[in-house]
């Protein structure tokens, strides 16, 4: 495995995913603010947990990369399409699995059978994330595959 | 039923947005996510497309409200044969401190009932129409999530103590009937952001409630006024202060759009926005009444709005400091008593007005105060606006009062180039501000003077007037004073006042801003009545000073809320509702009328 070809462009795509879902919330795609989200399992703080929210986003985009890192060396090459391929499957599963497990998850997100309690106040995010905006899922497959093919195209397999 | 007239309605908000609820407990306007967003609820602008939310009794009857004493919670009281109920209307609001200890709504308004007697019928009617009216939304049931509204990205929810169904007609429904004791409340959110925080209802509900009375209060209690208007002028703290949008420190000259100047004619403006006209009167009350932070707030947001265009200063702006949106004619809406046009947006920002640099420069003069230097920025502003009225203080404009037919040569613009010049060489003198060209601007205040003194004047109504040529009488003279351009007792400003008096006072604590709103059927601009209180005090005319204030505060509606104008005939309530201005109006006659009082008991215990 390339380490300094991973740290870079993991970092890279990451940067990007996190801009273009960031973009997507500013362009009218999707309510979801995933360092919000990300950041409420660790304080009710809105500020504070947007900005533990970015730090655990990077270090997410740094660790799937490594899945993604994982398939390249084992297949011997790494190409954009191959790397947005991944992005595609990985979104799929966040979408349709991950999101909708998160209030099992998240101490802080609002069972859809019980309803919000005084710590559970967080609207949750729904099949395909739909509750958080009709093109939620536009902007993360859209996200995911742009992030897999940055990793595709410029890893360096060694 | 005829619709609630003007005065019929409160005000509640968080410094973001404010909502109107009547007192037959509807809001009927509601604009989130800011002030001047598009409307959820605008019924107060068209009854039967405009949308609403009611909470009333199924019964006829008698109707109190009030305010929980110095908070922006209104209390509303409804009592009938079978009993009484009392509904609370607020947007929740604490200290950022707290914010962050507990998940917070990006918006939200609670309405809470309660059956204090008997047993109630109450009818609930949950009709949000989006975008002023123009479309029903699709109203999901989302179970235990409670009723959400998804428009673009952002989303509406609705949650309730109780069983909501749809009506065909649209909108949701309850009938619920309340025992004494028993209590409901409802919770309806906006987001922007996701997820969104999706509050809890029972004992939550009490735990804000409690909060948002406790941070009012805290900061009603920051008042430093002790004279005998308390009340006038805490209502009128309470009421700048939820028009001020918390963020940029803006604040709007009220919360509505088109509530008519004159009924059924065209006078109807989109106020959602800032005037400058409005930045050294705001200081002046702020400041006046001990609120120091929220002054440095509003002169932060005034710096912040004017730096794209300095030199040149556009007459309003929007809470961020950008230009608002063109004005455009919602047809769709019949308006408040078929008073149209609905306007949104406000043409009067392409406007000429010089009056704004004195009105900045002073507000800025009495920010600082005798000692305290401006920063970098500031002295930029400063030399700026006083380089731009040393050059351009003799054209026409559209003047204060913003009309639309003509440029002229307005009395009013002249006075405050005269205070600009005045406080930018004061300023100079205390050597608080450099750099201005201290020549120049003394040479062209002696100029606004003389022009003043020959072209402001009539010798023919021996009076002040409106604009050079013309011998149309405008209250703005009234302000000579107040701005220490001529001294309340000097010969002309007593001739001026009279003619005011025999011309634009219909009776006593009502004044008309000049003789051409008598043609235009408006009604009496409520503020010029508090110009008169302060020239009256400044006059020491001390009684009738009193009670020409007396006879104003009259004027307010039974919650001392006052709106931009009153009809002479009725008493009652025109235009934008509540009015920044007039409650800017109250709390400067107060603090005039105190100051006032305090210079004569020195006196006379001197002599």
């Amino acid at each position: 495995m390339n380490c300094s070809s991973w740290l870079l462009w993991g970092f890279a795509s990451t940067v990007v995913l996190t801009s273009i879902l960031a973009g997507s919330q500013g362009l009218g795609l999707t309510r979801m603010n995933v360092p919000y989200l990300l950041g409420t399992m660790f304080t009710p703080n809105r500020d504070r947990a947007k900005l533990i929210g970015i730090f655990l986003h990077f270090a997410n985009g740094w660790i799937f990369s490594l899945i993604y890192i994982a398939a390249f060396q084992v297949i011997g090459r790494s190409t954009w399409w191959f790397g947005a391929l991944i992005g595609f499957m990985q979104a799929f599963f966040v979408l349709a699995v991950a999101l909708p497990a998160l209030p099992a998850l998240h101490p802080r997100i609002a069972n859809e059978q019980y309803g919000p309690t005084v710590v559970r106040q967080l609207e949750p995010p729904g099949f395909l994330g739909l509750h958080y905006g009709i093109r939620t899922p536009i902007s993360v497959v859209i996200a995911h595959v742009i992030f897999g093919a940055i990793l595709g195209a410029f890893y360096t397999i060694k | 039923m005829a619709p609630p007239r003007i005065q019929d309605y409160a005000i509640i908000g968080n410094g973001r947005s404010a909502a109107l609820i009547s007192n037959r407990g509807s809001i009927d306007w509601l604009c989130w996510p800011r002030f001047d967003s598009a409307a959820i609820f605008a019924g107060i602008l068209d009854p039967k497309i405009g949308g609403h939310w009611s909470i009333r009794p199924a019964q006829d009857s008698r109707t109190a409200r009030r305010y929980i004493e110095n908070t922006n919670v209104l209390e509303t009281e409804f009592a009938n044969s079978s009993g009484k109920i009392l509904l609370t209307d607020f947007m929740p609001v604490t200290s950022e401190e707290k914010k962050q200890t507990m998940l917070w709504p990006e918006h939200e308004l609670i309405r809470q009932v309660k059956c204090e007697q008997g047993q109630a019928q109450l009818f609930v009617d949950f009709n949000p129409r989006l975008n002023y009216g123009r479309s029903a939304p699709t109203i999901k049931d989302a179970g235990k999530l409670g009723w959400r509204i998804d428009v673009g990205t952002s989303v509406f929810t609705l949650r309730g103590e109780t069983v909501l169904t749809r009506r065909e007609s649209g909108g949701l429904s309850a009938n619920v009937t309340l025992n004494a004791g028993e209590t409901i409340a409802f919770s309806l959110t906006f987001s922007a952001e996701g997820p969104a925080v999706i509050p809890p209802l029972g004992d939550s509900i009490r735990q804000k409630l409690r909060l948002t009375i406790d941070w009012w209060r805290r900061w009603a209690e920051k008042s430093t006024y002790d004279g005998p208007y308390q009340r006038h002028v805490i209502r009128s703290a309470l009421v700048l202060k939820l028009l001020s949008y918390a963020p940029s420190g803006a604040i709007v000259a009220a919360p509505t759009t088109s509530l008519p100047e004159s009924i059924g004619a065209e006078l109807n403006w989109d106020y959602r926005f800032a005037w400058l006209r409005d930045a050294a009167f705001t200081v002046h009350a702020l400041f006046g009444l001990g609120y120091e932070e929220d002054a440095r707030a509003f002169v932060d947001w005034l710096l912040h709005a004017t730096r794209l265009t300095r030199p040149k200063l556009r007459v309003l702006y929007d809470v961020f400091g950008e230009s608002p949106p063109d004005e455009q004619v919602l047809q769709h809406l019949n308006g408040y008593a078929n008073s149209r046009p609905v306007r949104i947006g406000n043409a009067a920002s392409e406007q000429l007005q010089l009056d704004l640099y004195g009105e900045v420069i002073d507000a800025v003069y009495r920010l600082l105060g005798e000692s305290e230097k401006p920063d970098r920025e500031m002295q930029k502003m400063l030399r700026q606006c006083a380089t731009y009225v040393s050059e351009h203080w003799r054209e026409p404009d559209n003047g204060m009062w913003e009309y639309r037919d003509k440029r002229r040569n307005y009395t009013h613009s002249r006075l405050m180039s005269w205070v600009a010049l005045d406080r930018v060489l004061k300023l100079h003198a205390r050597g608080q501000l450099r750099g201005i060209d201290r020549e120049k601007c003394k040479e062209e205040l002696a100029q606004v003077r003389k022009e003043m003194d020959e072209q402001a004047w009539s010798s023919n109504l021996q009076s002040y007037v409106q604009a050079s040529g013309e011998e149309v009488i405008d209250a703005g003279a009234l302000l000579f004073a107040y701005h220490g351009f001529e001294d309340a007792r000097s010969q002309r400003l007593e001739q001026t006042h009279q003619r005011i008096r025999e011309r634009l006072v219909p009776r006593r604590g009502l004044v008309y801003r000049d003789e051409r709103s008598l043609k235009k059927r408006e009604g009496a601009f409520a503020l010029c009545s508090f110009w008169e209180v302060d020239f009256l005090a400044r006059a020491g005319r001390i009684g009738e000073a009193r009670e020409t204030f007396d006879a104003a505060l009259g004027y307010a509606n039974e919650v001392g809320l006052f709106s931009e104008e009153i009809d002479p005939e009725t008493g009652e309530a025109l235009g934008n509702f509540p009015q920044a201005f007039t409650h800017l109006g109250v709390i400067n006659a107060a603090l005039s009328l105190r100051d006032s009082e305090k210079r004569k008991d020195k006196l006379d215990t001197e002599s």
